[in-house]
């Protein structure tokens, strides 16, 4: 058995009375890819900010090689060869690939200047050694995503790093990118290299992890191989008694004689989309699926107002549409759950209720006859809807950025379904939140639904795609591919088969 | 001008999580500006009691001589709050300084202030479009704006200032009275409370407040966005004209150099009130509060007896320790 790297004991950290880890325990073997799971707010984070010296414990003992250690700033833990990628990239967009990797640490020449032309070639023998071809001497913004997780990558490894900790690295990478940065991995796992990988997807964790650790209320669940488990019986540990039957899709008979809700003929954009057409109607949930860059996101943002449309017409309710703005969208009783919460959703400095209220306030809906604001009223609805989406939140005058991914989703959410519409647009609405959360949007959009709304889903998830839809539309380069009929679709691996054939044709 | 924070911002370590009482966590960096005020106000009030600086009189001359950086703040509020900027309100208020008293002299009063508004509505509008439509950075639209309106103001009038003599005009923007109380205080009241009650209270003011927080996400949430910074920097140039009106009021004449420097002390008033430069949070009242710290802070270095060159440097010094304070919240 391989030696422990490292071996957290009796880990408790409280904040101001509440506490975030209570005697958890965590092991780390040499060479290995250990799975950390758990919803939001289970405090995984909490631990490896302990790990990486940014908080201190208030008890518990942590031993390096064998040998207890303490760190107390995140420098400290970089010199033990401990790193963190970030989920969010810390990466400064100008400078090159190689500039960024040896930032702080640039070579220099004989008279004491940078030595630009040195960094490229030890960034290059890093390339190669990690098996990845990515020229140093580009800009950080030219990069995809995927790209610049493994500059990231790079960067730890450049220090020397024995230890790394992932967080998130797939939350936003294509398929190819993920399977690049798996190879990687698996790389670096031969060279002993030790890997803590955060993720809440869990074909993922099957796919590359040895050992599972799961946390659940700040308290250690399970930790196991792999081997030994299975899908469900990890969601059960996540989730803990809230584990409900997952959602089965069910058959739904629709009345497709009536007029349509939405109905898009032959609608080009400047970008993103060819002459796509399609119908909604009310109570149905109709799926987009495709590759990134497929034109899924220009499609519903030009729906939207956001994407400008060149030719093409857009009826809601029978009527033509003039889209020029999201405002005229939103007076057709159009929503958009948008694609990235953080920049597109939400206001992160402003309080939750402000940015609840946007939609309604836009709309007129809580300006008085004196032309004020009601904020009684705007703060009463504001506490309806936190309690009917089970929000957390100690206030609704708390800044949103305080809150957890899925707690974020869930207002962006709200600040639609506040308003009323009859159509919504739902991109990605589930990524990046914990399981509890994916599933009581999930449950959301089959109710809506069912209440006659129609809604178009955008996902990744070809499993959550096939739970609720009733229809897919796959889409590959701006047009339409294929539409299924959810019953043309017995398994999931046929659905990923036909996206990706929708690639390679 | 984003106030995105980085990946590295929520891992702030805290202090070593006991006694976390209520005095502690009460955010003293919210009130920098007011507690500021009291403290000057009180070591004026001992130290200076003797060179009058208590007496009724001088403590009105404070809130008059602020008048117009005041109002000229408020609006600035506004322009900060959407994350944009104006550097062109103190030449705006010459130029209209000057528009105003020329036509005055030659069609009468209403004309003349109609004359001295319209003067702000059009620069306001030059630089909305420039901004909102061809997409230029409002900082590099205004700093050349202020060229254009200075040397326009000192073109037509060939440097030389233009009297006023029609003294309806000169009592209500500036020299008058209403009762016992000067008229610019009352224009300082009007634009405290009706700035605080747009910004907070109307569908316009959380759409400033929206826009600058997060342009994309405002436009996501149907805003207009543009539009809302078009309105704002019309009426930051709207309102710069009517203080320059005030300055002509108050002078009895327009003149290019009326106003001349302002924006300096406007911003730094905003700013010091607790309104970010980023965009996306702001509040009147703060910025009034600014305005008067700063007009206390130089009538005090006057009654002190310092040189002017004495006063730019405490003023300045006071000016940067206090916005340090505030800091954290303002800058990111």
């Amino acid at each position: 058995m391989s030696l422990a790297t490292v071996q957290m004991q009796g880990i408790t950290k409280t904040f101001y009375h509440v506490p975030a880890l209570d005697h958890v325990d965590f092991e780390l073997r040499q060479g290995e890819i250990h799975a950390l799971l758990g919803e939001n707010g289970a405090g995984k984070s909490t631990l490896m900010k302990i790990l990486r010296g940014i908080y201190i414990p208030d008890s518990g003992q942590i031993t390096l090689q064998g040998k207890p250690v303490r760190f107390n700033s995140p420098n400290e833990a970089g010199a033990n060869g401990i790193a963190m990628v970030f989920q969010e990239f810390s990466l400064i967009p100008t400078l090159t690939v190689a500039q960024n990797i040896f930032l702080t640490r640039e070579a220099r020449n004989r008279i004491g200047l940078l030595d630009d032309r040195a960094c490229e070639r030890k960034a290059l023998a890093l390339f190669r050694e990690m098996g990845v071809e990515i020229d140093p001497r580009t800009p950080v913004a030219q990069l995809s995503t995927g790209y610049r997780q493994l500059t990231e990558i790079a960067t730890a490894l450049s220090q020397d790093a024995r230890i790394l900790i992932l967080d998130e690295p797939t939350a936003s990478l294509t398929h190819d990118e993920t399977m690049a940065l798996f190879k990687l991995m698996r790389r670096l796992k031969e060279r002993g290299v030790s890997m803590i990988y955060i993720s809440h997807r869990m074909e993922e964790i099957f796919q590359i992890a040895d050992r599972i650790t799961v946390l659940r209320d700040g308290r250690h669940v399970i930790t196991d191989d792999v081997a030994h488990l299975n899908i469900q019986q990890v969601i059960e540990h996540i989730l803990g008694r809230k584990a409900k039957s997952a959602l089965k899709w069910q058959e739904h008979t629709l009345d497709q004689s009536r007029e349509p809700l939405l109905e898009v003929k032959n609608l080009t954009c400047y970008s993103g989309v060819q002459g796509v057409s399609f119908r909604l109607y009310a109570g149905q949930v109709l799926g987009l699926a495709g590759l990134m860059g497929s034109g899924r996101t220009e499609l519903v943002q030009a729906i939207f107002g956001i994407n400008r449309i060149k030719s093409g017409e857009v009826r809601v309710h029978g009527r033509k549409l003039s889209i020029r703005r999201p405002e005229n969208s939103m007076m057709a009783r159009i929503a958009l759950i948008p694609e990235d919460r953080r920049v597109q959703g939400l206001i992160l400095n402003h309080a939750l209720r402000d940015n609840f209220l946007l939609p309604l306030l836009k709309l007129g809906r809580l300006t008085r006859r004196s032309g004020l604001v009601d904020d009684r009223e705007g703060n009463q609805l504001t506490a309806t809807f936190i309690q009917k989406l089970r929000i957390r939140a100690s206030s609704i005058f708390k800044p949103v950025r305080l809150l957890s991914g899925g707690n974020q989703q869930k207002v962006v959410i709200a600040k639609w379904l506040s308003t009323d519409p009859d159509i919504f647009l739902m991109d990605e609405p589930t990524a990046g939140v914990d399981i509890g959360t994916k599933g009581e949007i999930l449950d959301m959009v089959r109710q809506l639904a069912d209440a006659g709304k129609g809604i178009i889903l955008i996902s990744s998830e070809v499993q959550e795609l096939l739970t609720v839809c009733d229809r897919i539309l796959i889409l590959k380069k701006g047009q339409i591919s294929q539409e299924l009929d959810r019953r043309e679709i017995p398994t999931e691996e046929k659905l990923h088969h036909i996206l990706q054939g929708a690639q390679v044709a | 001008m984003t106030d995105q924070t980085t990946a590295h911002s929520d891992e702030i370590k805290p202090r070593a999580g006991f006694l976390k009482t209520a005095w502690q966590r009460f955010d003293w960096q919210d009130y920098v500006v007011y507690i500021a005020f009291v403290i000057i106000f009180i070591v004026f009030s001992i130290n200076l009691y003797d060179d009058g600086f208590l007496s009724q009189n001088n403590l009105l001359n404070i809130v008059r001589q602020t008048a117009t950086i005041s109002v000229m703040a408020v609006a600035m509020t506004f322009v900060l709050s959407s994350a944009e900027i104006d550097l062109s309100v103190g030449a705006v208020a010459g130029l209209a300084s000057v528009t105003t008293a020329l036509v005055i002299g030659q069609a009468g009063l209403v004309v003349g202030v109609a004359a001295g508004l319209l003067t702000g509505l059009l620069v306001g509008m030059l630089n909305g479009v420039l901004v909102t439509r061809v997409g230029i950075p409002s900082f590099l639209v205004t700093l050349g704006m202020l060229g254009v309106a200075k040397g326009t103001a000192m073109w037509i009038t060939d440097t030389a200032p233009v009297p006023i003599a029609d003294q309806t005009y000169t009592d209500i923007f500036g020299s008058g009275n209403l009762g016992p109380i000067p008229s610019l205080i009352i224009w300082t009241a009007l634009f405290l409370v009706g700035g605080h009650i747009v910004l907070r209270g109307t569908l316009y003011g959380r759409q400033v407040l929206a826009t600058g927080g997060n342009e994309t996400a405002a436009r996501y949430s149907g805003i207009n966005t543009k539009r809302i910074k078009f309105l704002t920097l019309m009426i930051s140039s709207m309102v710069a004209a009517l203080a320059g009106m005030l300055y002509a009021g108050r002078l009895h004449s327009g003149r290019f150099q009326w106003g001349e420097g302002d924006e300096l002390s406007v911003i730094a008033a905003v700013v010091l009130g607790g309104t970010s430069l980023f965009g996306g949070m702001g509040t009147v009242v703060g910025t009034i509060i600014g305005s008067l710290l700063i007009g206390l802070i130089n009538n005090g270095l006057i009654l002190m007896g310092l040189e002017f060159s004495q006063q730019l440097i405490v003023r300045g010094a006071i000016i940067i320790l206090a916005v340090a304070l505030t800091g954290r919240k303002t800058q990111s």
